[in-house]
Protein backbone atom coordinates (compact mmCIF):
# COMPACT_ATOMS: atom_id res chain seq x y z
CA UNK A 1 0.00 0.00 0.00
CA UNK A 2 2.79 2.43 0.90
CA UNK A 3 4.49 1.60 -2.41
CA UNK A 4 1.28 2.63 -4.15
CA UNK A 5 1.11 5.85 -2.14
CA UNK A 6 4.71 6.55 -3.11
CA UNK A 7 3.84 6.19 -6.76
CA UNK A 8 0.75 8.38 -6.54
CA UNK A 9 2.24 11.03 -4.24
CA UNK A 10 3.55 13.27 -7.01
CA UNK A 11 0.78 12.73 -9.53
CA UNK A 12 -1.16 15.94 -10.10
CA UNK A 13 -3.65 17.63 -12.39
CA UNK A 14 -0.69 19.35 -14.03
CA UNK A 15 -0.32 16.22 -16.15
CA UNK A 16 -3.20 17.77 -18.09
CA UNK A 17 -0.64 20.28 -19.48
CA UNK A 18 1.39 17.45 -20.98
CA UNK A 19 -1.76 15.92 -22.46
CA UNK A 20 -2.68 19.37 -23.81
CA UNK A 21 0.75 19.72 -25.44
CA UNK A 22 0.34 16.42 -27.27
CA UNK A 23 -3.20 17.37 -28.29
CA UNK A 24 -1.93 20.69 -29.70
CA UNK A 25 0.60 18.84 -31.85
CA UNK A 26 -2.14 16.45 -32.99
CA UNK A 27 -4.43 19.33 -33.94
CA UNK A 28 -1.59 21.02 -35.85
CA UNK A 29 -1.27 17.89 -37.99
CA UNK A 30 -4.93 16.87 -37.90
CA UNK A 31 -5.23 16.25 -41.62
CA UNK A 32 -2.59 13.55 -41.64
CA UNK A 33 -3.63 12.27 -38.21
CA UNK A 34 -7.25 11.74 -39.18
CA UNK A 35 -6.64 9.84 -42.38
CA UNK A 36 -5.27 6.51 -41.04
CA UNK A 37 -8.11 5.68 -38.64
CA UNK A 38 -10.54 6.72 -41.36
CA UNK A 39 -9.03 4.63 -44.13
CA UNK A 40 -7.93 1.66 -42.03
CA UNK A 41 -11.40 0.14 -41.48
CA UNK A 42 -12.24 0.67 -45.14
CA UNK A 43 -9.11 -1.23 -46.18
CA UNK A 44 -9.86 -4.07 -43.77
CA UNK A 45 -13.48 -4.26 -44.83
CA UNK A 46 -12.51 -4.50 -48.49
CA UNK A 47 -9.62 -6.94 -48.05
CA UNK A 48 -10.99 -9.24 -45.39
CA UNK A 49 -14.69 -8.55 -45.33
CA UNK A 50 -15.34 -8.67 -49.08
CA UNK A 51 -12.31 -10.73 -50.08
CA UNK A 52 -12.06 -13.35 -47.40
CA UNK A 53 -15.72 -12.97 -46.53
CA UNK A 54 -16.78 -14.22 -49.98
CA UNK A 55 -15.04 -17.53 -49.20
CA UNK A 56 -16.49 -17.79 -45.70
CA UNK A 57 -20.22 -17.42 -45.79
CA UNK A 58 -20.94 -17.31 -42.11
CA UNK A 59 -19.29 -17.57 -38.74
CA UNK A 60 -20.70 -19.30 -35.72
CA UNK A 61 -20.18 -17.01 -32.71
CA UNK A 62 -21.74 -17.29 -29.25
CA UNK A 63 -24.33 -19.72 -30.55
CA UNK A 64 -25.46 -17.62 -33.50
CA UNK A 65 -24.69 -17.45 -37.20
CA UNK A 66 -23.49 -14.11 -38.62
CA UNK A 67 -21.75 -12.90 -41.79
CA UNK A 68 -17.96 -12.81 -41.75
CA UNK A 69 -17.96 -9.04 -42.27
CA UNK A 70 -20.20 -8.48 -39.25
CA UNK A 71 -18.00 -10.76 -37.17
CA UNK A 72 -14.71 -9.15 -38.19
CA UNK A 73 -15.68 -5.45 -38.01
CA UNK A 74 -15.65 -5.17 -34.16
CA UNK A 75 -12.32 -7.02 -34.13
CA UNK A 76 -10.60 -4.31 -36.13
CA UNK A 77 -11.95 -1.65 -33.75
CA UNK A 78 -10.35 -3.54 -30.85
CA UNK A 79 -7.09 -3.84 -32.80
CA UNK A 80 -7.16 -0.10 -33.50
CA UNK A 81 -7.54 0.64 -29.76
CA UNK A 82 -4.43 -1.42 -29.11
CA UNK A 83 -2.34 -0.11 -32.00
CA UNK A 84 -3.10 3.58 -31.55
CA UNK A 85 -2.41 3.69 -27.84
CA UNK A 86 0.51 1.26 -27.84
CA UNK A 87 2.28 2.98 -30.74
CA UNK A 88 1.75 6.40 -29.18
CA UNK A 89 3.51 5.50 -25.93
CA UNK A 90 6.24 3.44 -27.57
CA UNK A 91 7.53 5.04 -30.78
CA UNK A 92 6.03 8.52 -30.29
CA UNK A 93 6.82 8.85 -26.57
CA UNK A 94 10.33 7.57 -27.25
CA UNK A 95 10.86 10.23 -29.91
CA UNK A 96 9.65 12.91 -27.49
CA UNK A 97 11.77 11.56 -24.64
CA UNK A 98 14.98 10.64 -26.48
CA UNK A 99 15.28 12.61 -29.72
CA UNK A 100 13.31 15.78 -29.02
CA UNK A 101 14.13 15.95 -25.28
CA UNK A 102 10.64 17.31 -24.77
CA UNK A 103 10.40 15.68 -21.33
CA UNK A 104 13.62 17.38 -20.23
CA UNK A 105 12.23 20.74 -21.26
CA UNK A 106 9.01 20.11 -19.34
CA UNK A 107 10.92 18.96 -16.24
CA UNK A 108 12.50 22.42 -15.95
CA UNK A 109 9.02 23.75 -15.11
CA UNK A 110 6.93 23.06 -11.98
CA UNK A 111 5.86 19.73 -13.48
CA UNK A 112 7.39 16.57 -12.02
CA UNK A 113 8.32 13.38 -13.77
CA UNK A 114 5.06 11.75 -12.65
CA UNK A 115 3.04 14.49 -14.34
CA UNK A 116 4.87 13.87 -17.61
CA UNK A 117 4.33 10.11 -17.48
CA UNK A 118 0.66 10.39 -16.56
CA UNK A 119 0.14 13.01 -19.29
CA UNK A 120 1.66 10.67 -21.87
CA UNK A 121 -0.44 7.78 -20.58
CA UNK A 122 -3.65 9.76 -20.87
CA UNK A 123 -2.71 11.04 -24.31
CA UNK A 124 -2.10 7.47 -25.53
CA UNK A 125 -5.55 6.53 -24.26
CA UNK A 126 -7.00 9.58 -25.98
CA UNK A 127 -5.55 8.44 -29.30
CA UNK A 128 -7.33 5.10 -28.81
CA UNK A 129 -10.63 6.88 -28.13
CA UNK A 130 -10.24 9.13 -31.18
CA UNK A 131 -9.41 6.17 -33.45
CA UNK A 132 -12.19 3.93 -32.19
CA UNK A 133 -14.73 6.76 -32.50
CA UNK A 134 -13.78 7.50 -36.10
CA UNK A 135 -13.83 3.82 -36.99
CA UNK A 136 -17.18 3.34 -35.32
CA UNK A 137 -18.52 6.14 -37.50
CA UNK A 138 -17.22 4.54 -40.70
CA UNK A 139 -18.50 1.06 -39.77
CA UNK A 140 -21.83 2.58 -38.82
CA UNK A 141 -22.19 4.02 -42.33
CA UNK A 142 -21.66 0.48 -43.64
CA UNK A 143 -24.45 -0.70 -41.34
CA UNK A 144 -22.15 -2.81 -39.20
CA UNK A 145 -22.84 -1.21 -35.78
CA UNK A 146 -25.90 -1.72 -33.66
CA UNK A 147 -26.96 1.37 -31.75
CA UNK A 148 -27.10 2.45 -28.95
CA UNK A 149 -25.14 -0.58 -27.65
CA UNK A 150 -22.22 0.50 -29.87
CA UNK A 151 -21.69 3.54 -27.63
CA UNK A 152 -20.16 1.20 -25.03
CA UNK A 153 -17.10 1.15 -27.26
CA UNK A 154 -16.19 4.66 -26.04
CA UNK A 155 -15.77 3.89 -22.31
CA UNK A 156 -14.21 0.57 -23.29
CA UNK A 157 -11.60 2.30 -25.37
CA UNK A 158 -10.80 4.63 -22.45
CA UNK A 159 -9.96 1.71 -20.15
CA UNK A 160 -8.34 -0.43 -22.86
CA UNK A 161 -6.49 2.65 -24.11
CA UNK A 162 -5.01 3.27 -20.65
CA UNK A 163 -4.09 -0.42 -20.44
CA UNK A 164 -2.25 -0.53 -23.79
CA UNK A 165 -0.68 2.93 -23.25
CA UNK A 166 0.67 1.77 -19.92
CA UNK A 167 1.95 -1.42 -21.56
CA UNK A 168 3.69 0.77 -24.14
CA UNK A 169 5.30 2.94 -21.45
CA UNK A 170 6.53 -0.14 -19.60
CA UNK A 171 8.19 -1.27 -22.83
CA UNK A 172 9.57 2.25 -23.47
CA UNK A 173 11.04 2.40 -19.96
CA UNK A 174 13.37 -0.52 -20.72
CA UNK A 175 14.10 0.33 -24.36
CA UNK A 176 17.59 1.64 -25.12
CA UNK A 177 17.13 2.57 -28.78
CA UNK A 178 14.22 2.89 -31.12
CA UNK A 179 14.92 -0.27 -33.15
CA UNK A 180 14.56 -2.36 -29.97
CA UNK A 181 10.81 -1.82 -30.22
CA UNK A 182 10.75 -4.51 -32.92
CA UNK A 183 11.19 -7.26 -30.37
CA UNK A 184 8.08 -6.68 -28.24
CA UNK A 185 6.28 -5.88 -31.49
CA UNK A 186 6.84 -9.39 -32.85
CA UNK A 187 6.69 -11.25 -29.55
CA UNK A 188 3.68 -9.51 -28.04
CA UNK A 189 1.73 -7.16 -30.27
CA UNK A 190 1.60 -9.20 -33.49
CA UNK A 191 0.60 -12.46 -31.71
CA UNK A 192 -2.24 -10.53 -30.05
CA UNK A 193 -3.26 -9.13 -33.42
CA UNK A 194 -3.37 -12.69 -34.85
CA UNK A 195 -4.77 -14.74 -31.98
CA UNK A 196 -7.11 -12.50 -30.01
CA UNK A 197 -10.30 -13.02 -31.94
CA UNK A 198 -9.82 -10.35 -34.58
CA UNK A 199 -10.22 -12.50 -37.69
CA UNK A 200 -11.77 -15.68 -36.24
CA UNK A 201 -13.47 -16.69 -32.99
CA UNK A 202 -10.90 -17.95 -30.47
CA UNK A 203 -13.26 -20.86 -29.73
CA UNK A 204 -12.18 -22.62 -32.94
CA UNK A 205 -8.54 -22.75 -31.75
CA UNK A 206 -7.05 -25.95 -30.28
CA UNK A 207 -7.66 -26.17 -26.56
CA UNK A 208 -4.20 -25.08 -25.37
CA UNK A 209 -3.98 -22.15 -27.82
CA UNK A 210 -7.48 -21.18 -26.73
CA UNK A 211 -6.31 -21.06 -23.12
CA UNK A 212 -3.33 -18.88 -24.04
CA UNK A 213 -5.53 -16.59 -26.14
CA UNK A 214 -7.69 -15.82 -23.09
CA UNK A 215 -4.63 -14.68 -21.19
CA UNK A 216 -3.95 -11.96 -23.77
CA UNK A 217 -5.40 -8.52 -23.02
CA UNK A 218 -6.60 -7.97 -26.60
CA UNK A 219 -8.82 -11.10 -26.47
CA UNK A 220 -10.82 -9.50 -23.66
CA UNK A 221 -10.99 -6.16 -25.42
CA UNK A 222 -12.16 -7.84 -28.67
CA UNK A 223 -14.72 -9.82 -26.76
CA UNK A 224 -16.18 -6.73 -25.09
CA UNK A 225 -16.06 -4.53 -28.20
CA UNK A 226 -17.78 -7.27 -30.22
CA UNK A 227 -20.52 -7.57 -27.60
CA UNK A 228 -21.06 -3.79 -27.82
CA UNK A 229 -20.92 -3.44 -31.61
CA UNK A 230 -23.14 -6.47 -32.25
CA UNK A 231 -25.44 -5.46 -29.40
CA UNK A 232 -25.24 -8.96 -27.85
CA UNK A 233 -24.62 -8.50 -24.15
CA UNK A 234 -24.27 -12.22 -23.51
CA UNK A 235 -21.64 -14.39 -21.89
CA UNK A 236 -19.52 -13.63 -18.84
CA UNK A 237 -18.67 -10.02 -19.77
CA UNK A 238 -17.96 -9.05 -16.17
CA UNK A 239 -14.77 -11.12 -16.03
CA UNK A 240 -13.36 -9.41 -19.07
CA UNK A 241 -14.30 -5.99 -17.67
CA UNK A 242 -12.54 -6.86 -14.42
CA UNK A 243 -9.53 -8.18 -16.32
CA UNK A 244 -8.96 -4.96 -18.26
CA UNK A 245 -9.67 -2.72 -15.23
CA UNK A 246 -7.18 -4.56 -13.04
CA UNK A 247 -4.54 -4.85 -15.75
CA UNK A 248 -4.93 -1.14 -16.63
CA UNK A 249 -4.35 -0.19 -12.96
CA UNK A 250 -1.41 -2.55 -12.46
CA UNK A 251 0.33 -1.58 -15.71
CA UNK A 252 -0.20 2.15 -15.00
CA UNK A 253 1.45 1.86 -11.60
CA UNK A 254 4.28 -0.14 -13.14
CA UNK A 255 4.68 2.37 -15.98
CA UNK A 256 4.98 5.26 -13.50
CA UNK A 257 7.55 3.41 -11.47
CA UNK A 258 9.71 2.20 -14.36
CA UNK A 259 9.54 5.39 -16.40
CA UNK A 260 10.51 7.42 -13.34
CA UNK A 261 13.54 5.20 -12.91
CA UNK A 262 14.37 5.66 -16.57
CA UNK A 263 14.05 9.45 -16.49
CA UNK A 264 15.76 10.21 -13.16
CA UNK A 265 19.21 8.76 -12.59
CA UNK B 1 17.80 37.03 11.82
CA UNK B 2 19.38 37.59 8.46
CA UNK B 3 17.58 40.21 6.47
CA UNK B 4 16.29 39.34 3.04
CA UNK B 5 18.77 41.61 1.28
CA UNK B 6 21.64 39.46 2.53
CA UNK B 7 19.86 36.20 1.88
CA UNK B 8 21.91 34.06 -0.50
CA UNK B 9 20.01 32.99 -3.60
CA UNK B 10 21.66 29.57 -3.84
CA UNK B 11 23.13 27.52 -1.02
CA UNK B 12 24.76 24.11 -1.55
CA UNK B 13 26.14 22.07 1.34
CA UNK B 14 28.35 19.02 0.81
CA UNK B 15 26.54 17.98 -2.36
CA UNK B 16 27.54 14.62 -3.76
CA UNK B 17 26.32 12.59 -6.70
CA UNK B 18 27.33 8.98 -7.15
CA UNK B 19 26.58 6.69 -10.07
CA UNK B 20 27.50 3.21 -8.93
CA UNK B 21 31.23 3.42 -8.26
CA UNK B 22 31.68 6.73 -10.04
CA UNK B 23 31.51 9.88 -7.92
CA UNK B 24 30.60 12.68 -10.32
CA UNK B 25 30.36 15.31 -7.58
CA UNK B 26 32.25 14.83 -4.32
CA UNK B 27 31.15 17.14 -1.55
CA UNK B 28 30.63 20.56 -3.08
CA UNK B 29 29.64 23.54 -0.92
CA UNK B 30 29.09 27.10 -2.11
CA UNK B 31 26.78 30.09 -1.94
CA UNK B 32 25.60 32.50 -4.59
CA UNK B 33 24.40 35.86 -3.35
CA UNK B 34 21.19 37.40 -4.69
CA UNK B 35 21.99 39.46 -7.80
CA UNK B 36 25.41 37.89 -8.26
CA UNK B 37 26.68 36.33 -11.50
CA UNK B 38 28.78 33.28 -10.77
CA UNK B 39 30.52 31.13 -13.35
CA UNK B 40 31.45 27.48 -12.92
CA UNK B 41 34.56 26.54 -14.84
CA UNK B 42 36.14 23.15 -15.32
CA UNK B 43 37.16 20.62 -17.93
CA UNK B 44 34.68 18.09 -19.29
CA UNK B 45 33.68 15.67 -16.56
CA UNK B 46 34.52 18.13 -13.78
CA UNK B 47 31.00 17.81 -12.36
CA UNK B 48 29.68 21.24 -13.38
CA UNK B 49 26.62 20.01 -15.24
CA UNK B 50 25.81 17.41 -12.58
CA UNK B 51 25.97 20.13 -9.91
CA UNK B 52 23.75 22.42 -11.95
CA UNK B 53 21.27 19.61 -12.62
CA UNK B 54 21.00 18.90 -8.91
CA UNK B 55 20.30 22.59 -8.21
CA UNK B 56 17.56 22.66 -10.82
CA UNK B 57 15.83 19.52 -9.46
CA UNK B 58 16.68 17.27 -12.40
CA UNK B 59 18.83 14.93 -10.36
CA UNK B 60 18.39 14.04 -6.72
CA UNK B 61 21.67 14.52 -4.81
CA UNK B 62 23.12 11.33 -3.34
CA UNK B 63 23.97 13.21 -0.14
CA UNK B 64 24.07 16.83 0.93
CA UNK B 65 21.54 19.61 0.55
CA UNK B 66 20.83 22.46 -1.80
CA UNK B 67 18.30 25.26 -1.64
CA UNK B 68 17.19 28.17 -3.77
CA UNK B 69 16.00 31.16 -1.73
CA UNK B 70 15.74 28.87 1.30
CA UNK B 71 13.58 26.31 -0.50
CA UNK B 72 15.06 22.83 -0.42
CA UNK B 73 15.43 21.26 -3.87
CA UNK B 74 14.49 17.83 -2.61
CA UNK B 75 11.59 18.77 -0.37
CA UNK B 76 9.79 21.23 -2.63
CA UNK B 77 10.96 20.80 -6.24
CA UNK B 78 7.83 22.40 -7.71
CA UNK B 79 8.39 25.60 -5.70
CA UNK B 80 12.08 25.69 -6.58
CA UNK B 81 11.32 25.27 -10.27
CA UNK B 82 8.82 28.12 -10.13
CA UNK B 83 11.65 30.43 -8.97
CA UNK B 84 14.30 29.44 -11.48
CA UNK B 85 14.84 29.64 -15.22
CA UNK B 86 16.89 26.88 -16.80
CA UNK B 87 18.87 27.02 -20.01
CA UNK B 88 20.11 23.46 -20.62
CA UNK B 89 23.29 22.49 -22.41
CA UNK B 90 21.45 20.82 -25.27
CA UNK B 91 18.68 22.69 -27.02
CA UNK B 92 15.38 21.05 -26.22
CA UNK B 93 13.00 23.41 -27.96
CA UNK B 94 9.79 21.73 -29.05
CA UNK B 95 10.25 21.00 -32.78
CA UNK B 96 6.52 20.34 -33.15
CA UNK B 97 5.70 24.03 -32.58
CA UNK B 98 6.82 27.30 -34.12
CA UNK B 99 8.82 29.88 -32.14
CA UNK B 100 6.01 31.80 -30.42
CA UNK B 101 3.99 28.65 -29.73
CA UNK B 102 7.05 27.19 -27.98
CA UNK B 103 6.83 30.00 -25.45
CA UNK B 104 3.04 29.85 -25.14
CA UNK B 105 3.06 26.11 -24.42
CA UNK B 106 5.96 26.52 -21.99
CA UNK B 107 4.06 29.22 -20.11
CA UNK B 108 1.18 26.78 -19.61
CA UNK B 109 3.49 24.42 -17.71
CA UNK B 110 3.97 27.26 -15.21
CA UNK B 111 0.24 27.88 -15.06
CA UNK B 112 0.63 31.43 -16.38
CA UNK B 113 -2.62 32.68 -17.95
CA UNK B 114 -2.72 32.81 -21.74
CA UNK B 115 -3.02 36.60 -22.00
CA UNK B 116 -0.12 37.26 -19.63
CA UNK B 117 2.08 34.68 -21.28
CA UNK B 118 1.35 36.03 -24.75
CA UNK B 119 2.36 39.58 -23.84
CA UNK B 120 5.43 38.35 -22.02
CA UNK B 121 6.40 36.04 -24.89
CA UNK B 122 6.24 38.88 -27.43
CA UNK B 123 8.30 41.09 -25.11
CA UNK B 124 10.92 38.39 -24.67
CA UNK B 125 11.10 37.70 -28.41
CA UNK B 126 11.87 41.39 -28.85
CA UNK B 127 14.45 41.18 -26.06
CA UNK B 128 16.32 38.36 -27.83
CA UNK B 129 15.78 39.95 -31.27
CA UNK B 130 13.54 37.18 -32.63
CA UNK B 131 10.32 39.13 -33.15
CA UNK B 132 10.33 38.58 -36.89
CA UNK B 133 10.77 34.83 -36.37
CA UNK B 134 7.68 34.46 -34.17
CA UNK B 135 6.00 32.05 -36.58
CA UNK B 136 9.09 30.34 -37.95
CA UNK B 137 9.52 26.60 -37.41
CA UNK B 138 12.28 25.66 -34.96
CA UNK B 139 14.17 23.71 -37.61
CA UNK B 140 14.67 26.91 -39.62
CA UNK B 141 16.55 28.71 -36.80
CA UNK B 142 20.34 29.01 -36.67
CA UNK B 143 22.25 27.77 -33.63
CA UNK B 144 22.50 31.28 -32.22
CA UNK B 145 18.78 31.92 -32.68
CA UNK B 146 17.95 28.65 -30.92
CA UNK B 147 20.12 29.61 -27.96
CA UNK B 148 18.47 33.02 -27.77
CA UNK B 149 15.05 31.39 -27.86
CA UNK B 150 16.06 28.97 -25.09
CA UNK B 151 17.17 32.01 -23.06
CA UNK B 152 13.84 33.75 -23.71
CA UNK B 153 12.03 30.57 -22.67
CA UNK B 154 14.05 30.40 -19.43
CA UNK B 155 12.91 33.97 -18.63
CA UNK B 156 9.22 33.34 -19.24
CA UNK B 157 8.37 32.74 -15.57
CA UNK B 158 10.33 35.85 -14.52
CA UNK B 159 12.84 33.78 -12.54
CA UNK B 160 14.79 35.17 -9.62
CA UNK B 161 17.59 32.74 -10.37
CA UNK B 162 18.77 31.89 -13.87
CA UNK B 163 20.78 28.71 -14.40
CA UNK B 164 22.66 28.58 -17.70
CA UNK B 165 24.56 25.44 -18.65
CA UNK B 166 27.10 26.40 -21.31
CA UNK B 167 24.92 29.14 -22.80
CA UNK B 168 27.21 29.96 -25.73
CA UNK B 169 28.96 26.70 -26.60
CA UNK B 170 29.21 26.30 -30.36
CA UNK B 171 28.13 29.84 -31.22
CA UNK B 172 29.93 32.29 -33.46
CA UNK B 173 31.36 35.49 -31.86
CA UNK B 174 28.38 37.65 -32.88
CA UNK B 175 25.87 35.22 -31.40
CA UNK B 176 28.00 34.86 -28.27
CA UNK B 177 28.17 38.61 -27.72
CA UNK B 178 24.42 38.87 -28.29
CA UNK B 179 23.84 36.40 -25.45
CA UNK B 180 26.35 38.20 -23.19
CA UNK B 181 24.61 41.54 -23.71
CA UNK B 182 21.32 39.95 -22.59
CA UNK B 183 22.87 38.33 -19.53
CA UNK B 184 24.43 41.67 -18.50
CA UNK B 185 21.14 43.47 -18.83
CA UNK B 186 19.52 40.84 -16.59
CA UNK B 187 22.10 41.59 -13.94
CA UNK B 188 20.97 45.18 -13.87
CA UNK B 189 17.48 43.86 -13.09
CA UNK B 190 18.80 41.98 -10.09
CA UNK B 191 18.49 38.48 -11.48
CA UNK B 192 20.92 35.99 -9.95
CA UNK B 193 22.81 34.05 -12.61
CA UNK B 194 24.73 30.81 -12.27
CA UNK B 195 26.42 29.72 -15.47
CA UNK B 196 28.82 27.01 -16.53
CA UNK B 197 31.26 27.65 -19.33
CA UNK B 198 34.38 26.45 -21.10
CA UNK B 199 35.18 29.94 -22.28
CA UNK B 200 37.46 31.85 -19.94
CA UNK B 201 36.69 35.04 -21.75
CA UNK B 202 33.01 34.50 -21.08
CA UNK B 203 33.70 34.05 -17.38
CA UNK B 204 35.93 37.16 -17.25
CA UNK B 205 33.41 39.24 -19.15
CA UNK B 206 30.32 38.28 -17.22
CA UNK B 207 31.07 36.90 -13.81
CA UNK B 208 31.47 38.64 -10.47
CA UNK B 209 32.96 35.44 -9.21
CA UNK B 210 34.16 32.18 -10.71
CA UNK B 211 34.33 28.72 -9.20
CA UNK B 212 36.83 26.29 -10.70
CA UNK B 213 35.88 22.61 -10.48
CA UNK B 214 37.77 19.47 -11.39
CA UNK B 215 37.25 15.82 -10.53
CA UNK B 216 33.96 16.57 -8.81
CA UNK B 217 35.45 19.07 -6.36
CA UNK B 218 35.78 22.83 -6.13
CA UNK B 219 39.45 23.74 -6.55
CA UNK B 220 39.09 27.41 -5.80
CA UNK B 221 36.86 30.44 -6.19
CA UNK B 222 37.12 34.20 -6.33
CA UNK B 223 36.69 37.21 -8.58
CA UNK B 224 38.27 36.66 -12.02
CA UNK B 225 40.85 39.43 -11.53
CA UNK B 226 41.85 38.42 -8.02
CA UNK B 227 42.16 34.78 -9.08
CA UNK B 228 44.46 35.60 -11.99
CA UNK B 229 46.62 37.85 -9.83
CA UNK B 230 46.83 35.33 -7.02
CA UNK B 231 47.37 32.19 -9.07
CA UNK B 232 49.53 33.33 -12.00
CA UNK B 233 50.46 36.94 -11.47
CA UNK B 234 50.07 39.73 -14.02
CA UNK B 235 52.17 38.70 -16.97
CA UNK B 236 52.80 35.64 -19.08
CA UNK B 237 55.71 35.22 -21.47
CA UNK B 238 55.23 32.78 -24.32
CA UNK B 239 58.28 31.90 -26.40
CA UNK B 240 58.93 29.61 -29.36
CA UNK B 241 61.95 28.67 -31.50
CA UNK B 242 64.12 29.09 -28.45
CA UNK B 243 67.57 27.71 -27.59
CA UNK B 244 68.77 26.11 -24.36
CA UNK B 245 70.52 29.29 -23.20
CA UNK B 246 67.20 31.12 -23.19
CA UNK B 247 65.72 28.44 -20.95
CA UNK B 248 68.77 28.66 -18.69
CA UNK B 249 68.34 32.42 -18.53
CA UNK B 250 64.66 32.13 -17.52
CA UNK B 251 65.58 29.69 -14.79
CA UNK B 252 67.65 32.42 -13.14
CA UNK B 253 64.61 34.69 -12.91
CA UNK B 254 62.05 34.34 -10.08
CA UNK B 255 58.89 32.78 -11.47
CA UNK B 256 57.36 29.58 -12.80
CA UNK B 257 58.54 27.99 -16.03
CA UNK B 258 56.56 25.49 -18.08
CA UNK B 259 57.43 23.77 -21.35
CA UNK B 260 54.51 22.48 -23.42
CA UNK B 261 55.35 20.89 -26.74
CA UNK B 262 57.49 23.37 -28.64
CA UNK B 263 56.31 26.31 -26.58
CA UNK B 264 57.68 27.83 -23.40
CA UNK B 265 55.49 29.54 -20.79
CA UNK B 266 57.06 31.74 -18.14
CA UNK B 267 55.07 33.30 -15.32
CA UNK B 268 57.40 35.93 -13.76
CA UNK B 269 56.94 36.97 -10.15
CA UNK B 270 58.12 40.45 -10.99
CA UNK B 271 56.66 41.54 -14.30
CA UNK B 272 57.70 45.20 -14.51
CA UNK B 273 61.12 44.75 -16.09
CA UNK B 274 60.63 41.56 -18.01
CA UNK B 275 60.24 43.18 -21.39
CA UNK B 276 63.30 45.44 -21.03
CA UNK B 277 65.34 42.52 -19.73
CA UNK B 278 64.44 40.43 -22.78
CA UNK B 279 65.19 43.29 -25.16
CA UNK B 280 68.67 43.57 -23.68
CA UNK B 281 69.59 39.90 -23.42
CA UNK B 282 67.61 38.13 -26.15
CA UNK B 283 66.45 40.83 -28.57
CA UNK B 284 65.81 38.33 -31.40
CA UNK B 285 64.02 35.68 -29.40
CA UNK B 286 60.51 35.09 -30.81
CA UNK B 287 58.15 35.78 -27.94
CA UNK B 288 54.88 37.24 -26.76
CA UNK B 289 54.51 39.10 -23.50
CA UNK B 290 50.89 39.38 -22.51
CA UNK B 291 48.61 39.88 -19.54
CA UNK B 292 47.75 36.74 -17.60
CA UNK B 293 44.17 35.56 -18.09
CA UNK B 294 41.73 33.22 -16.46
CA UNK B 295 42.73 30.63 -19.04
CA UNK B 296 46.23 30.54 -17.53
CA UNK B 297 44.70 29.96 -14.10
CA UNK B 298 42.50 27.26 -15.50
CA UNK B 299 45.35 25.40 -17.20
CA UNK B 300 47.56 25.75 -14.15
CA UNK B 301 44.90 24.22 -11.92
CA UNK B 302 43.51 21.54 -14.19
CA UNK B 303 46.58 20.71 -16.27
CA UNK B 304 47.07 20.58 -20.00
CA UNK B 305 46.28 16.91 -20.57
CA UNK B 306 43.28 16.18 -22.77
CA UNK B 307 40.26 14.94 -20.83
CA UNK B 308 38.20 13.08 -23.39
Amino acid sequence: MSAMRDILRNVSLRSFRVWQRDLDVYLTNWKTEFLPPLSEPILYVFAFGFGLGSLIHSVRYEGRELSYLRFMAPGIVAVAIMFWSYFETTYSSFVRMYYQRTFDAILATPLLVEDVILGELLWGATKAVIASTIMLGVLSLLGLVSWPAGLWVIPLSVVAGVMFSALGLVVTSVTKNISSFNLPMFLMVMPMFMFSGTFFPVSILPRWVFAIAWCLPLTHVSYLVRAAVLGWPRGPLVWSVLYILVLAAVLSALALRLMKRRLIQ
Amino acid sequence: MATSTHEPAIVARELTKRYGDVEAVRGVSFEVGAGEIVGFLGPNGAGKTTTVRMLSCFLPPTTGTASIHDIDVRERPRDVKRLIGVCPQEDNLDPDFHVLKNLLVYGRYFGISHRVVRDRALELLAFVALSDKAHAPIASLSGGMKRRLVLARALLNEPRVLILDEPTTGLDPQARHAIWTRIRSLRSHGTTVLLTTHYMEEASQLCDRVVVMDGGRILLEGSPLALVEREVGRTVVEAWNYAEDFVQFLRTLPGRLEEVGDRLYFYPEESDHVERLFDQRFPHQERLIRRATLEDVFLKLTGRALRE
